[in-house]
């Protein structure tokens, strides 16, 4: 029994982990502080009305009409003698909790709902989503004037019905988010221990919606806020309580005689819907950054190459009498960093592949194999380069060719293909239109003998009713189905060198057993060189004729499958051999454990 | 089957309802029977869509059981109620295949082990002391504790996989394809370390898994699945070296072997065995 040798963690994240943090964060976030100070500084004149205002806000004096600010009326009074300053305190309380009574009971209702109708499912989900279309179809303003002539026009009734109404938008939000995790296998696991529904809600899946739905929450106190003051300014809600609306379409009506009483309403409402919204923009920036790990912006690091001194172990010598289909001589791939350095994947690779030879390109994850696969084709991703080498093909360097000189030797000359059968074709269109389009695009043929070819691959790659699959679309066919049509597609133009990309690891092994047989045929017909990406050494040993074996980024050994299988030489070569389960030795007879039938401790 | 059987599942049916009104639904399970020992590895081995992720689900009550029974230490459990299920959680435990999705991102490797251990009432301190002796049983440093799912590899999550099932010491713990997102070597290490843990604890495995090499160095007994039936059922080393079902031979015969020339003889072997079916 080998022992276990502890494994020390990868290296430690830096950045402060989780959520608690939030908070600290917006302290050093400006835009945060400034609208949140300006908050904070509107709720408390709205709590603290009482003791801020000089007067009762509907006291007026008829002697006093109409005034400028003064040291008696800060911000003057209105058409009916009130004074501005106490209105508006008092206006911004009854306005702040009317919207946080709508925006309250929306995210209640909401999220309550989309939390059940995304975690137990069943009938309720199908019936709040049903109702919740329902409600999201009928116009909000309407709603509610049809409700004020029931119920009459109060403030609270009118924004408790609007909070009914903005109570989709969050049982949406949280519908969609639960739906996303509610099958992730921790749920599972969790539901296995034995922890309870109510828990897994708080502990699992709250922790997801929170941060949308608090973002969501600021968005509809602006709607509440913004609905509301129009509202009141249409005069549609109650006169004996001061709001942001009424006190806009009181001083609307005085436009003529005191244009500025309208700007103290006018303002305050847009302070607090401007800070609300950078303060929800804030909090969003924060939250998403939590996923990602800021990273150092400036620095001036060269972009530095570095090669491993280390030699490959070389089992024989190319043969030098047959021509190099592909030669890949000291290529290096990288990813320019933020700070100017470049993280490199591929360290100098030197591979060729003759024609007629299938080069197995053998790793372990992030070792580089697919990295080096796809820059022959010039398709790395987002961010990555050739930084160093050469990728000679056929006379050509294919890492300095042009876009556009490169579109001419993908798919002609060189084919791909892939490891997901399912996500390479797409599902809007038959399987024959995506083998015909190549085929006119690349070889020029016309549409009637594109398909007759297409017909004759789909049956050469042993598919058993080709017409069939011609019509069908790709949901419609098996997944090693799938990939036979990828093949027929990859030989379909003709072309010399094929990159295939763990071509059978996404298939069942009765499946993968297929797709090699027709790889290896199709392979002596045609006579083109494969460049084949495996983690499989059962996969080499089946159908390949040379091997390359990858590390960090670098091949450490390199040879005909034969003699390198017999007698690796390599270290790492030899552990992965190791490590390949023995045949030999099955697990052996059960021997019944000492002691109670449970056994153990 | 004998009476000192851990688990015994007899004649198990699982449908899935099919979406729309008038749909049949997909059987997944077609009366599928299968016995677990104490401290045994029992293998299901087949291919997509033949049933064995569902038969460990059915064994969780995360599959619905149309027909036939589930028991365990002689209880039926393939109705359980909630409350049931939440005391059988002390017995039956989980490692699921995928090691990323498995562990809650958002949690700390700490609140994760201690979680089935706060449903099970076990004190704070006792709840620690337990981590620390779990991340210590699957080769994982102590300092493990505080940090988040994301800093580890997909070995060392599975590690941790583990640890968290064996928190409240099961008698039964369903492997759902614990190394197949794993590399070669990773991959080695991992069944190695779910062997040793079967012979200091005494567990016993439902281990699912499709490939015939992983489930022959661990599992006494195999199972072979085909379309939501056991084809073949009997001792492992059998099962998995001489099978007597046409479809278990194709299962060998398929799946490669290491070896340029052993490689070559079993193709041809498979050849030879689909041309004489045909």
């Amino acid at each position: 029994m080998s022992e276990v040798t502890p494994i020390q963690p990868e290296e430690v994240a830096k950045e402060p982990s989780t959520g608690s943090h939030l908070v600290r964060r917006l302290l050093h976030n400006p835009v945060a502080v400034v609208t949140s100070a300006t908050l904070l500084i509107i709720i408390l004149g709205a709590v603290f009305a009482s003791y801020l205002a000089p007067y009762d806000p509907n006291n007026s004096d008829l002697q006093a009409i109409l005034q400028g600010p003064s040291s008696e009326h800060y911000l003057g009074t209105d058409g009916a003698g009130r004074d501005v300053f106490s209105r508006l305190l008092f206006a911004t309380r009854y306005s702040l909790a009317g919207a946080l009574l709508a925006m309250g009971l929306a995210a209640i209702i909401g999220v309550t709902s989309g939390l059940i109708a995304g975690y137990f499912g069943k009938w309720f989900e199908s019936f709040s989503t049903w109702v919740v279309s329902l409600v999201m179809a009928l116009p909000g303003i309407i709603v509610l004037l049809a409700a004020r002539s029931v119920i009459g026009p109060s403030l609270w009734y009118t924004m408790a019905i609007f909070g009914l109404l903005l109570s989709t938008g969050f049982h949406r939000l949280t519908h969609a988010a639960v739906m996303g995790v509610r099958n992730e296998l921790y749920v599972d696991a969790a539901r296995v221990s034995g922890v309870r529904n109510r828990s897994i809600i708080s502990r699992h899946i709250l922790s997801v919606v929170r941060a949308p739905v608090i973002i969501q929450m600021t968005i509809m106190l602006i709607v509440a806020i913004a609905l509301q003051a129009g509202l009141g300014f249409l005069g549609l809600m109650d006169n004996s309580i001061p709001t942001w609306g009424g006190m806009l379409g009181d001083a609307f009506a005085k436009l003529y005689q005191d244009p500025q009483g309208i700007l103290w309403p006018a303002l305050t409402i847009g302070i607090t819907a401007m800070a609300l919204a950078l303060f929800g923009n804030a909090l969003r920036d924060e939250v998403e950054r939590s996923a990602t790990p800021k990273k150092a912006a400036t620095g001036t690091k060269a972009a530095e190459i570095v090669l491993s001194d280390v030699p490959t172990v070389i089992h024989q010598p190319a043969d030098a009498d047959r021509e190099d289909l592909l030669r890949i001589d000291g290529l290096v791939v990288g990813y320019d960093q933020p700070d100017g350095s470049l993280k490199q994947v591929v360290s100098g690779v030197d591979i060729s592949v003759k024609k007629g030879e299938i080069h197995g390109l053998i790793g372990e994850s992030g070792s580089g194999k697919t990295q080096t696969a796809f820059s022959v084709l010039r398709l790395l991703p987002h961010g990555g380069r050739i930084a160093a080498g050469t990728v000679h093909f056929d006379g050509q360097n294919l890492a300095t060719l042009s876009e556009s000189e490169m579109r001419k030797v993908r798919g002609a000359r060189i084919s791909y293909i892939p490891q997901e059968p399912m996500s390479n074709l797409d599902p809007s269109f038959t399987i024959g239109s995506q083998l015909v389009e190549p085929m006119r695009k690349a070889m020029g043929m016309s549409k009637a003998a594109a398909k007759a070819r297409a017909l004759e691959l789909l049956d050469r790659v042993g598919i058993p009713d080709p017409k069939r699959t011609f019509k069908s679309y790709p949901h419609q066919v098996s997944g090693g189905m799938a990939q036979r049509v990828l093949i027929a597609g990859a030989i379909s133009c003709e072309a010399d060198l094929i990159i295939a990309d763990e071509p059978t690891t996404a298939l069942d092994v009765t499946v993968q057993a297929d797709i090699l047989d027709l790889l290896r045929s199709l392979q002596r017909e045609l006579n083109v060189g494969i460049l084949l990406v495996t983690h499989n050494f059962g996969v080499v040993a089946d159908i390949c004729d040379w091997v390359s074996v990858m590390q960090d980024g670098r091949i450490v050994e390199t040879g005909p499958v034969g003699a390198l299988f017999a007698n690796p030489r390599d270290e790492y070569t030899k552990s992965l051999f190791s490590a390949i389960l023995d045949e030999e030795h099955a697990r052996g007879a059960y021997v019944a454990p000492a002691g109670t039938a449970a056994g153990g401790k | 089957m004998t009476n000192e059987s851990l688990l015994v599942a007899e004649n198990v049916i699982v449908d899935y309802p099919i979406k729309g009104i008038g749909n049949k639904p997909f059987r997944a399970l077609r009366e599928v029977s299968i016995d677990v020992r104490p401290g045994e590895t029992v293998g299901l081995v087949g291919e997509s869509g033949s049933g064995k992720t569902t038969l460990g689900r059915a064994v969780l009550g995360l599959a619905p059981v149309t027909g036939g029974s589930i028991r365990f230490e002689g209880k039926e459990i393939s109705k359980a109620s909630p409350r049931e299920r939440r005391a059988l959680s002390k017995d039956i435990q989980v490692v699921f295949q995928d090691p990323y999705t498995s562990l809650n991102p958002s949690l700390t490797i700490e609140q994760t082990l201690t979680e089935p251990m706060r449903v099970a009432k076990i004190s704070a301190k006792e709840a620690s002391r337990r981590v620390t002796e779990l991340l210590d049983q699957v080769g994982m440093p102590s300092n493990t504790l505080g940090r988040l799912p994301r800093e580890f590899s997909g070995g060392q999550r599975q590690r941790i996989a583990i640890a968290r099932a064996l928190a409240l010491n099961p008698k039964l713990i369903v492997c759902d394809e614990p190394v197949s997102a794993l590399d070669l070597s990773t991959q080695a290490r991992v069944l190695d370390l779910f062997r040793e843990v079967q012979e200091e604890t005494g567990v016993a495995y439902l281990f699912v898994s499709h490939d015939l090499t992983v489930v022959r160095h661990l599992s006494h007994r195999v199972a072979v699945m085909y379309q939501g039936e056991i084809v073949e059922y009997g001792d492992g080393d059998k099962v998995t070296s001489d099978p007597s079902h046409d479809y278990t031979k194709r299962l060998l015969l398929a799946s490669p072997v290491a070896d340029p020339g052993r490689q070559k003889v079993r193709r041809e072997d498979r050849r030879a065995l689909i041309d004489a079916s045909k």
